[in-house]
């Protein structure tokens, strides 16, 4: 069995031109999938590529390594655009899968409930994607296609998750779970918010995973709000009356969909409030 | 180069617990296996291969990850740490091992690795964490007995230095057997199989039911490359299994039909790298799905599953005093409702697992079980074999809560072995353990209540349905217990309670902690809310009322006349319900949307088995060196059995506890005790072990010819015996044995007394009733339905306390799972067969526990004791609902109370006009 461990980026991309390898980083997603079983097949193992961990800012954007842990993004110090996501990253699972997850992982398992995907959505986040034929980026939101689809191409990998810089930006992210760790989400909001001085939501991102096969920005909702101050009257009218129908969530063991549709509707509501609250 | 091709390697190089290894195996393999099966450190545990429990936590480079989501090939070059290694030469983990055993932080210690790695990872980072530290590093382990605040209590505590007292009963000694849980020696049941033992996997159907063929099997075997494929061809005996006399109804292998998903129709055994690869999907086999039924509702429909139960039902049960029907007729109030619970798994952390070698005529059983003797019994069954044949030696029991009562894993390997005439091992995966081991039966209850206007209970009527699988089980059991119990620890002068047991295409129902009496609370504790609240009379005082004294006769027409302690119960629980009322009321003043609740239950559970003989032997002799010997086949998982056993017997001889010898539990060493379930063994095997004492005592008085009150010594080859006047020795070597073993021997047995129920359920079902109440606070978020626990109170009569911290273990460990039953748990067939989807709490789940402690004595248990395993979660989900109703003023009836549930509970409510509140 072949178990192969590159050390650049350029030997990852060489060994998986021929097609057979099997990506393994964190492992989190790769042995549960395999459950009872034992992994055939050759793998290729990315945890030590040294170039795709960390976090780097570079011009007006930043560059999170594909194999950054949520450890690492948990703990590292970064700008209020970044609380959802570090949120998030406290939310993964526990410890122990917070310390061996990617983040890249994250969003390639193409889970709909992946706790890492609403907090990047909400800030326009990138995938980089390298091949033998050079890199391409491509929104978020167009690379997870559906459940467990990803846009990624034959002897393509995931590089890093690139996010514009929005110094003004402030965030918030609230998972509901049926208990407090190790759980999978039953609704999950995001919100990246920038405010004017007298209150106002000046700019708002919105986006909820858990409710639809891809976590969704939600626009309707995005323009609702703004212009409006979290806390006022127009603001919780505008919340209650937003279209939330670019949601199509499902009745499973977690919740009802009805309920899922219910839930997230408050949860955006405090999600915004709390980002726009969030200290600069 | 920048490429390591690990192909080319002889083998993955790391540093194993200070040492260099190298562990030749596939680099694609997950680490906790290769630790385990190759590098030989099988303190690292495995409990899901999913990283959905946290138990095979080690540290990698000084950061806990867990092992089972690692490739080994990962770790090469890295420093890996786990529990043994950790105790062995960190300080900070010696420290933390000390505090675990003073809290006892382990009960059945399966978590205790991964508790214990993943806390030392927290304390090298900083010595005195806070607790949301604490609970946040420990948020990735499950534990299912402790409800995890004495672990957190014990980390907090790391570094202390008070010491536990050690002594008889009454005295919160750590756990006798503690000390290999903390330091990584435990051995479990995957623990113990030698290297190189053949492995055998079950090839388990897919379907609800379904006929089946099998094709051609000497094909698949050669091909392959396995020793041995079994199937019900090979069973030598007779096919079947039970618990319950008449009631032995499930075959080991599916004989052409199968009746629930991953019923087994074959087991391939061969050596572990071939079994383990298998892709059993392609075992020749042909099924045929057949019509089945999951929901009882539907169980009339599909034809009888078993001979003589028409229309699947599988028994009744039938309890009737008084005329409930006039009662409620005349009755001032009356409250009614329908409930449900669904299928509750028992989620222990270490899955059913057995290793089997023949010795001559003789099969030998390594395995966890909480019921040896039954176990035996079952196997001969199976194989044809006399009793004598068999030989049961427990492993450390990595959690039970009454399946591990049944036989699983056991009878695959007794069968391969026998027939090879080699070792052979066998582990459930996760899935294979939730999917087909025995879970709490689904309950569908509707019940009506009725009191006169000073608030006295006057009649109530109950109708129980309960889901009971495939197989009996026991099924009987719960259809027996529930209408003793379902008039709750209260004075019910009239009185009608009918259940039935149905069977469906599911895993069969069983035991669990409770015997259905959980779910029977559950309808009748919130209906003495909604009586008390239309009565206007305090919730606690409407039930302090009501509750058993001495001197009332219960609904089976039996009274005691001392020992019934429910009304203490409430009475302790009194200051804690004034003071949590007026906390909810303060903190619902300032409006908003969490509202906070207070909920109160009651409860009482009967010792022992129903109306039927359940003796337990006790064995004990003084060797002629001076060594005093106990022989203790009372099974500990985790309660603390090995301990509670130990001081009750050295109370009885009047000697050290510390000073006594345990040895078992092995079917070959130490006499029946009994299984380890209603309940029964602090009480039962506990007064056999008290009797024991007692008669080795009275023997060595009568050989000092000295009075009741001398001092008696036992060491350095003789006994010593001191009294008013002075000090006697009797060299042991001086005294005729009793046998080879002992100088001195005692062999005492106790069987509870009880009397038969008549046909209308009449009669002394029980010798011993253990009583609680609890109180739950908590605040529900209106807007999401979800719910924070902020506390649980939690008073028990015990009777009398053998070892006050392993009551507030036990009761905590239940508090824990009556959180589950109430808010996330269901295991629904096909689904839910996995610790991610199958929830139980972690530990920010459960809140702190006050356990008040209630000693009323009683007449017929060992210094006064009672049992308490059972006890403990019976109120907790009542209490929890009702709670719930009193925050938010919605009634939810169909459990869990998932927080889509109560909103929607709420958002009923609040639609309704007619709703009070």
């Amino acid at each position: 069995m072949q178990f192969h461990r590159p050390e650049t980026i350029d030997a990852a991309l060489g060994l998986l031109a021929d097609g057979s390898v099997t990506m393994l980083a964190g492992g989190t997603d790769f042995f549960p999938a395999r459950a009872g079983r034992t992994a055939d097949g050759p793998v290729l193992d990315l945890s030590r590529v040294s170039g795709l961990k960390g976090i780097t800012k570079s011009g007006d954007a930043w560059r999170i390594g594909a194999t950054t842990t949520w450890s690492h993004i948990r703990d590292a110090d970064l700008p209020p655009q970044f609380t959802a996501l570090q949120l998030a990253a406290r939310e993964v699972g526990s410890i122990q899968i917070q310390n061996a997850g990617t983040i890249a992982g994250n969003i390639c398992n193409a889970s709909p409930a992946a706790d890492g995907v609403p907090p990047l959505l909400a800030m326009d986040a990138s995938v980089e994607v390298a091949g033998t034929s050079g890199s391409r980026t491509v929104p978020l939101g167009q690379f997870i296609t559906g459940v467990r689809s990803i846009a990624l191409q034959p002897g393509e990998m995931v590089t890093a998750v690139i996010v514009p810089d929005r110094p003004s930006d402030r965030s918030c992210f609230l998972k509901l779970g049926a208990r407090r760790y190790l759980v999978i989400s039953m609704a999950m909001v995001a919100a990246n918010v920038s405010v004017t001085s007298d209150g106002a939501l000046e700019s708002v991102s919105i986006a909820v995973g858990a409710c639809s096969p891809v976590a969704q920005r939600i626009d309707t909702m995005e323009r609702a709000l703004t212009g409006l101050v979290p806390g006022s009257i127009d603001f919780a009218d505008a919340l209650q009356k937003a279209d939330l129908s670019v949601l199509s969530p499902i009745d499973d063991v977690r919740a009802t969909a009805a309920y899922r549709l219910d839930a997230v509707r408050t949860l955006i509501g405090r999600a915004v409030t709390r980002a726009a609250q969030e200290k600069e | 180069m920048a490429l390591t091709d690990i192909d080319h390697q002889p083998g993955i190089s790391f540093s194993l617990n200070g040492k260099p290894v190298r562990v030749d195996g596939p680099p694609s393999e997950r680490l906790s296996y290769a630790l385990r099966e190759r590098a030989g450190t099988r303190d690292v545990k495995v409990g899901c291969d999913a990283g959905d429990c946290g138990a095979c936590t080690i540290l990698i480079d000084g950061n806990p990850v867990c092992a089972c989501t690692t490739a080994l090939g990962q770790v090469d070059g890295a420093v890996i740490e786990t529990q043994a290694g950790l105790f062995a030469a960190d300080p900070i983990a010696k420290d933390l091992a000390a505090s675990f055993q003073r809290h006892q932080a382990a009960q059945c210690g399966i978590c205790t690795p991964g508790m214990m790695v993943s806390a030392v990872a927290l304390l090298r980072d900083r010595s005195k964490p806070d607790q949301a530290a604490v609970e946040d590093a420990l948020g990735g382990v499950l534990c299912r007995c402790t409800g995890y605040r004495k672990i957190i209590d014990a980390v907090m505590d790391c570094g202390g230095t008070t010491a536990n007292p050690v002594g008889g009963v009454g005295t919160p000694m750590a756990r006798v057997d503690g000390l290999p849980k903390v330091s990584g020696t435990e051995r479990f049941a995957d623990d113990v199989a030698a290297e190189g033992t053949l492995v055998l996997r079950l090839v388990r159907c897919p379907h609800h039911r379904a006929g089946f063929e099998l094709g051609d099997l000497d094909a698949y075997k050669l091909r392959t490359g396995l020793d041995l494929i079994l199937t019900v061809a090979d069973v030598p005996g007779d096919n079947r299994f039970g618990v319950i006399p008449g009631f032995e109804d499930q075959p080991i292998f599916a004989d052409g039909e199968t009746r629930f998903k991953g019923e087994a129709v074959a087991a391939v055994v061969g050596s572990a790298d071939i079994v383990n690869a298998l892709d059993l999907t392609e075992f020749p086999v042909t099924y045929t799905p057949l019509p089945h039924a999951l929901l009882p509702k539907d169980a009339a429909g599909i034809g009888d599953m078993h001979k003589g139960r028409d229309g699947n039902v599988m028994c009744r049960g039938f309890v009737k005093r008084g005329d409930a029907s006039a009662a409620l007729q005349s009755a001032a109030v009356v409250a009614e409702g329908s409930f449900s619970t669904g299928f509750i798994e028992h989620g222990y952390i270490e899955p059913e697992a057995a290793v089997a070698r023949r010795v001559g005529d003789r099969i030998e059983v390594q395995c966890c079980t909480q019921a040896p003797v039954m176990n035996q019994d079952g196997i001969a069954i199976l194989m044809g074999l006399p009793k004598e044949s068999v030989r049961i030696i427990p492993t450390a029991v990595g959690g039970g809560f009454g399946s591990k009562l049944d036989l699983t894993a056991q009878p695959y390997v007794a069968l391969a072995a026998w027939v090879l005439n080699k070792p052979v091992r066998v582990t459930y995966s996760r899935i294979e353990s939730i999917s087909t081991s025995t879970k709490r039966h689904p309950s569908e209850i509707t019940m009506r209540i009725g009191a006169d206007a000073d608030g006295t209970i006057v009649g109530a009527e109950f109708d129980g349905i309960f889901n009971t699988g495939a197989y009996a089980s026991w099924g009987p059991t719960v259809a027996n217990r529930v209408p003793i119990h379902a008039s709750g620890p209260y004075k019910t002068p009239n009185y009608l309670a009918r259940s039935a047991g149905i069977h469906t295409n599911t895993a069969p129902s069983g035991a669990f902690r409770g015997f259905g009496v959980p779910q029977s609370a559950l309808a009748q504790e919130p209906l003495y809310d909604d009586l008390a609240d239309a009565l206007g009379i305090d919730r606690l005082e409407f039930r302090r009322r009501n509750a058993l004294r001495n001197g009332d006769p219960t609904v089976t027409g039996q009274v005691f006349e001392t020992g019934m302690g429910i009304v203490e119960c409430f009475d302790v629980l009194e200051p804690h319900w004034k003071r949590a009322l007026a906390d909810a009321a303060t903190a619902n003043a300032k409006g908003g949307t969490v509202r906070r609740g207070v909920g109160i239950a009651g409860g009482w559970y009967g010792c022992g088995n129903t109306s039927l003989s359940n003796p337990s032997t006790i064995r004990a002799g003084i060797t002629l060196d001076g060594h005093v010997v106990l022989h203790q086949g009372a099974m500990d998982i985790g309660q603390g059995a090995n301990t509670v056993i130990a001081q009750i017997f050295a109370t009885a001889l009047g000697v050290p506890v510390d000073g006594i010898d345990i040895v078992g539990p092995d079917t070959d060493v130490t006499p029946d005790a009994g299984k380890t379930s209603a309940s029964r063994q602090t009480f039962v095997t506990g007064n056999a072990a008290r009797l024991c004492g007692e008669a080795m005592r009275a023997r060595i008085l009568r050989l000092a010819n000295v009075s009741g009150d001398a001092e008696i010594s036992v060491g350095d080859g003789a006994i010593r015996v001191r009294d008013d006047g002075g000090e006697r020795l009797f060299p042991l070597d001086t005294l005729t044995p009793d046998n080879a073993t002992y100088v001195l021997e005692s062999v005492e047995s106790y069987d509870p007394p009880t009397l038969p129920l008549d046909e209308n359920g009449q009669g002394v079902p029980y010798a011993v009733f253990g009583t609680t109440a609890q109180i739950a606070e908590l605040e529900v978020d209106l807007e999401l339905g979800t719910v924070k626990l902020l506390k649980i109170t939690a008073a028990h009569d015990v009777g009398k306390a053998i070892n006050p911290l392993l009551v507030e273990g036990q009761v905590q460990g239940g508090v824990a799972q009556g959180i589950g039953l109430a808010l996330m748990e269901e295991f629904l067939p096909g689904r839910t067969e996995n610790l991610h989807d199958y929830l139980i709490p972690t530990v920010g789940d459960v809140p702190p526990i006050e356990t008040l402690i209630v000693e009323s004595g009683d007449e017929h248990g060992p210094y006064g004791a009672k049992g308490l395993g059972e006890h403990c979660l019976i109120p907790t989900a009542p209490a929890i609902l009702n709670a719930i109703k009193h925050a938010s003023g919605a009634r939810v009836a169909h459990l869990p109370a998932t927080p889509d549930r109560v909103r929607a509970a709420i958002l009923a409510q609040t639609q309704s006009p007619s709703a009070k509140n």
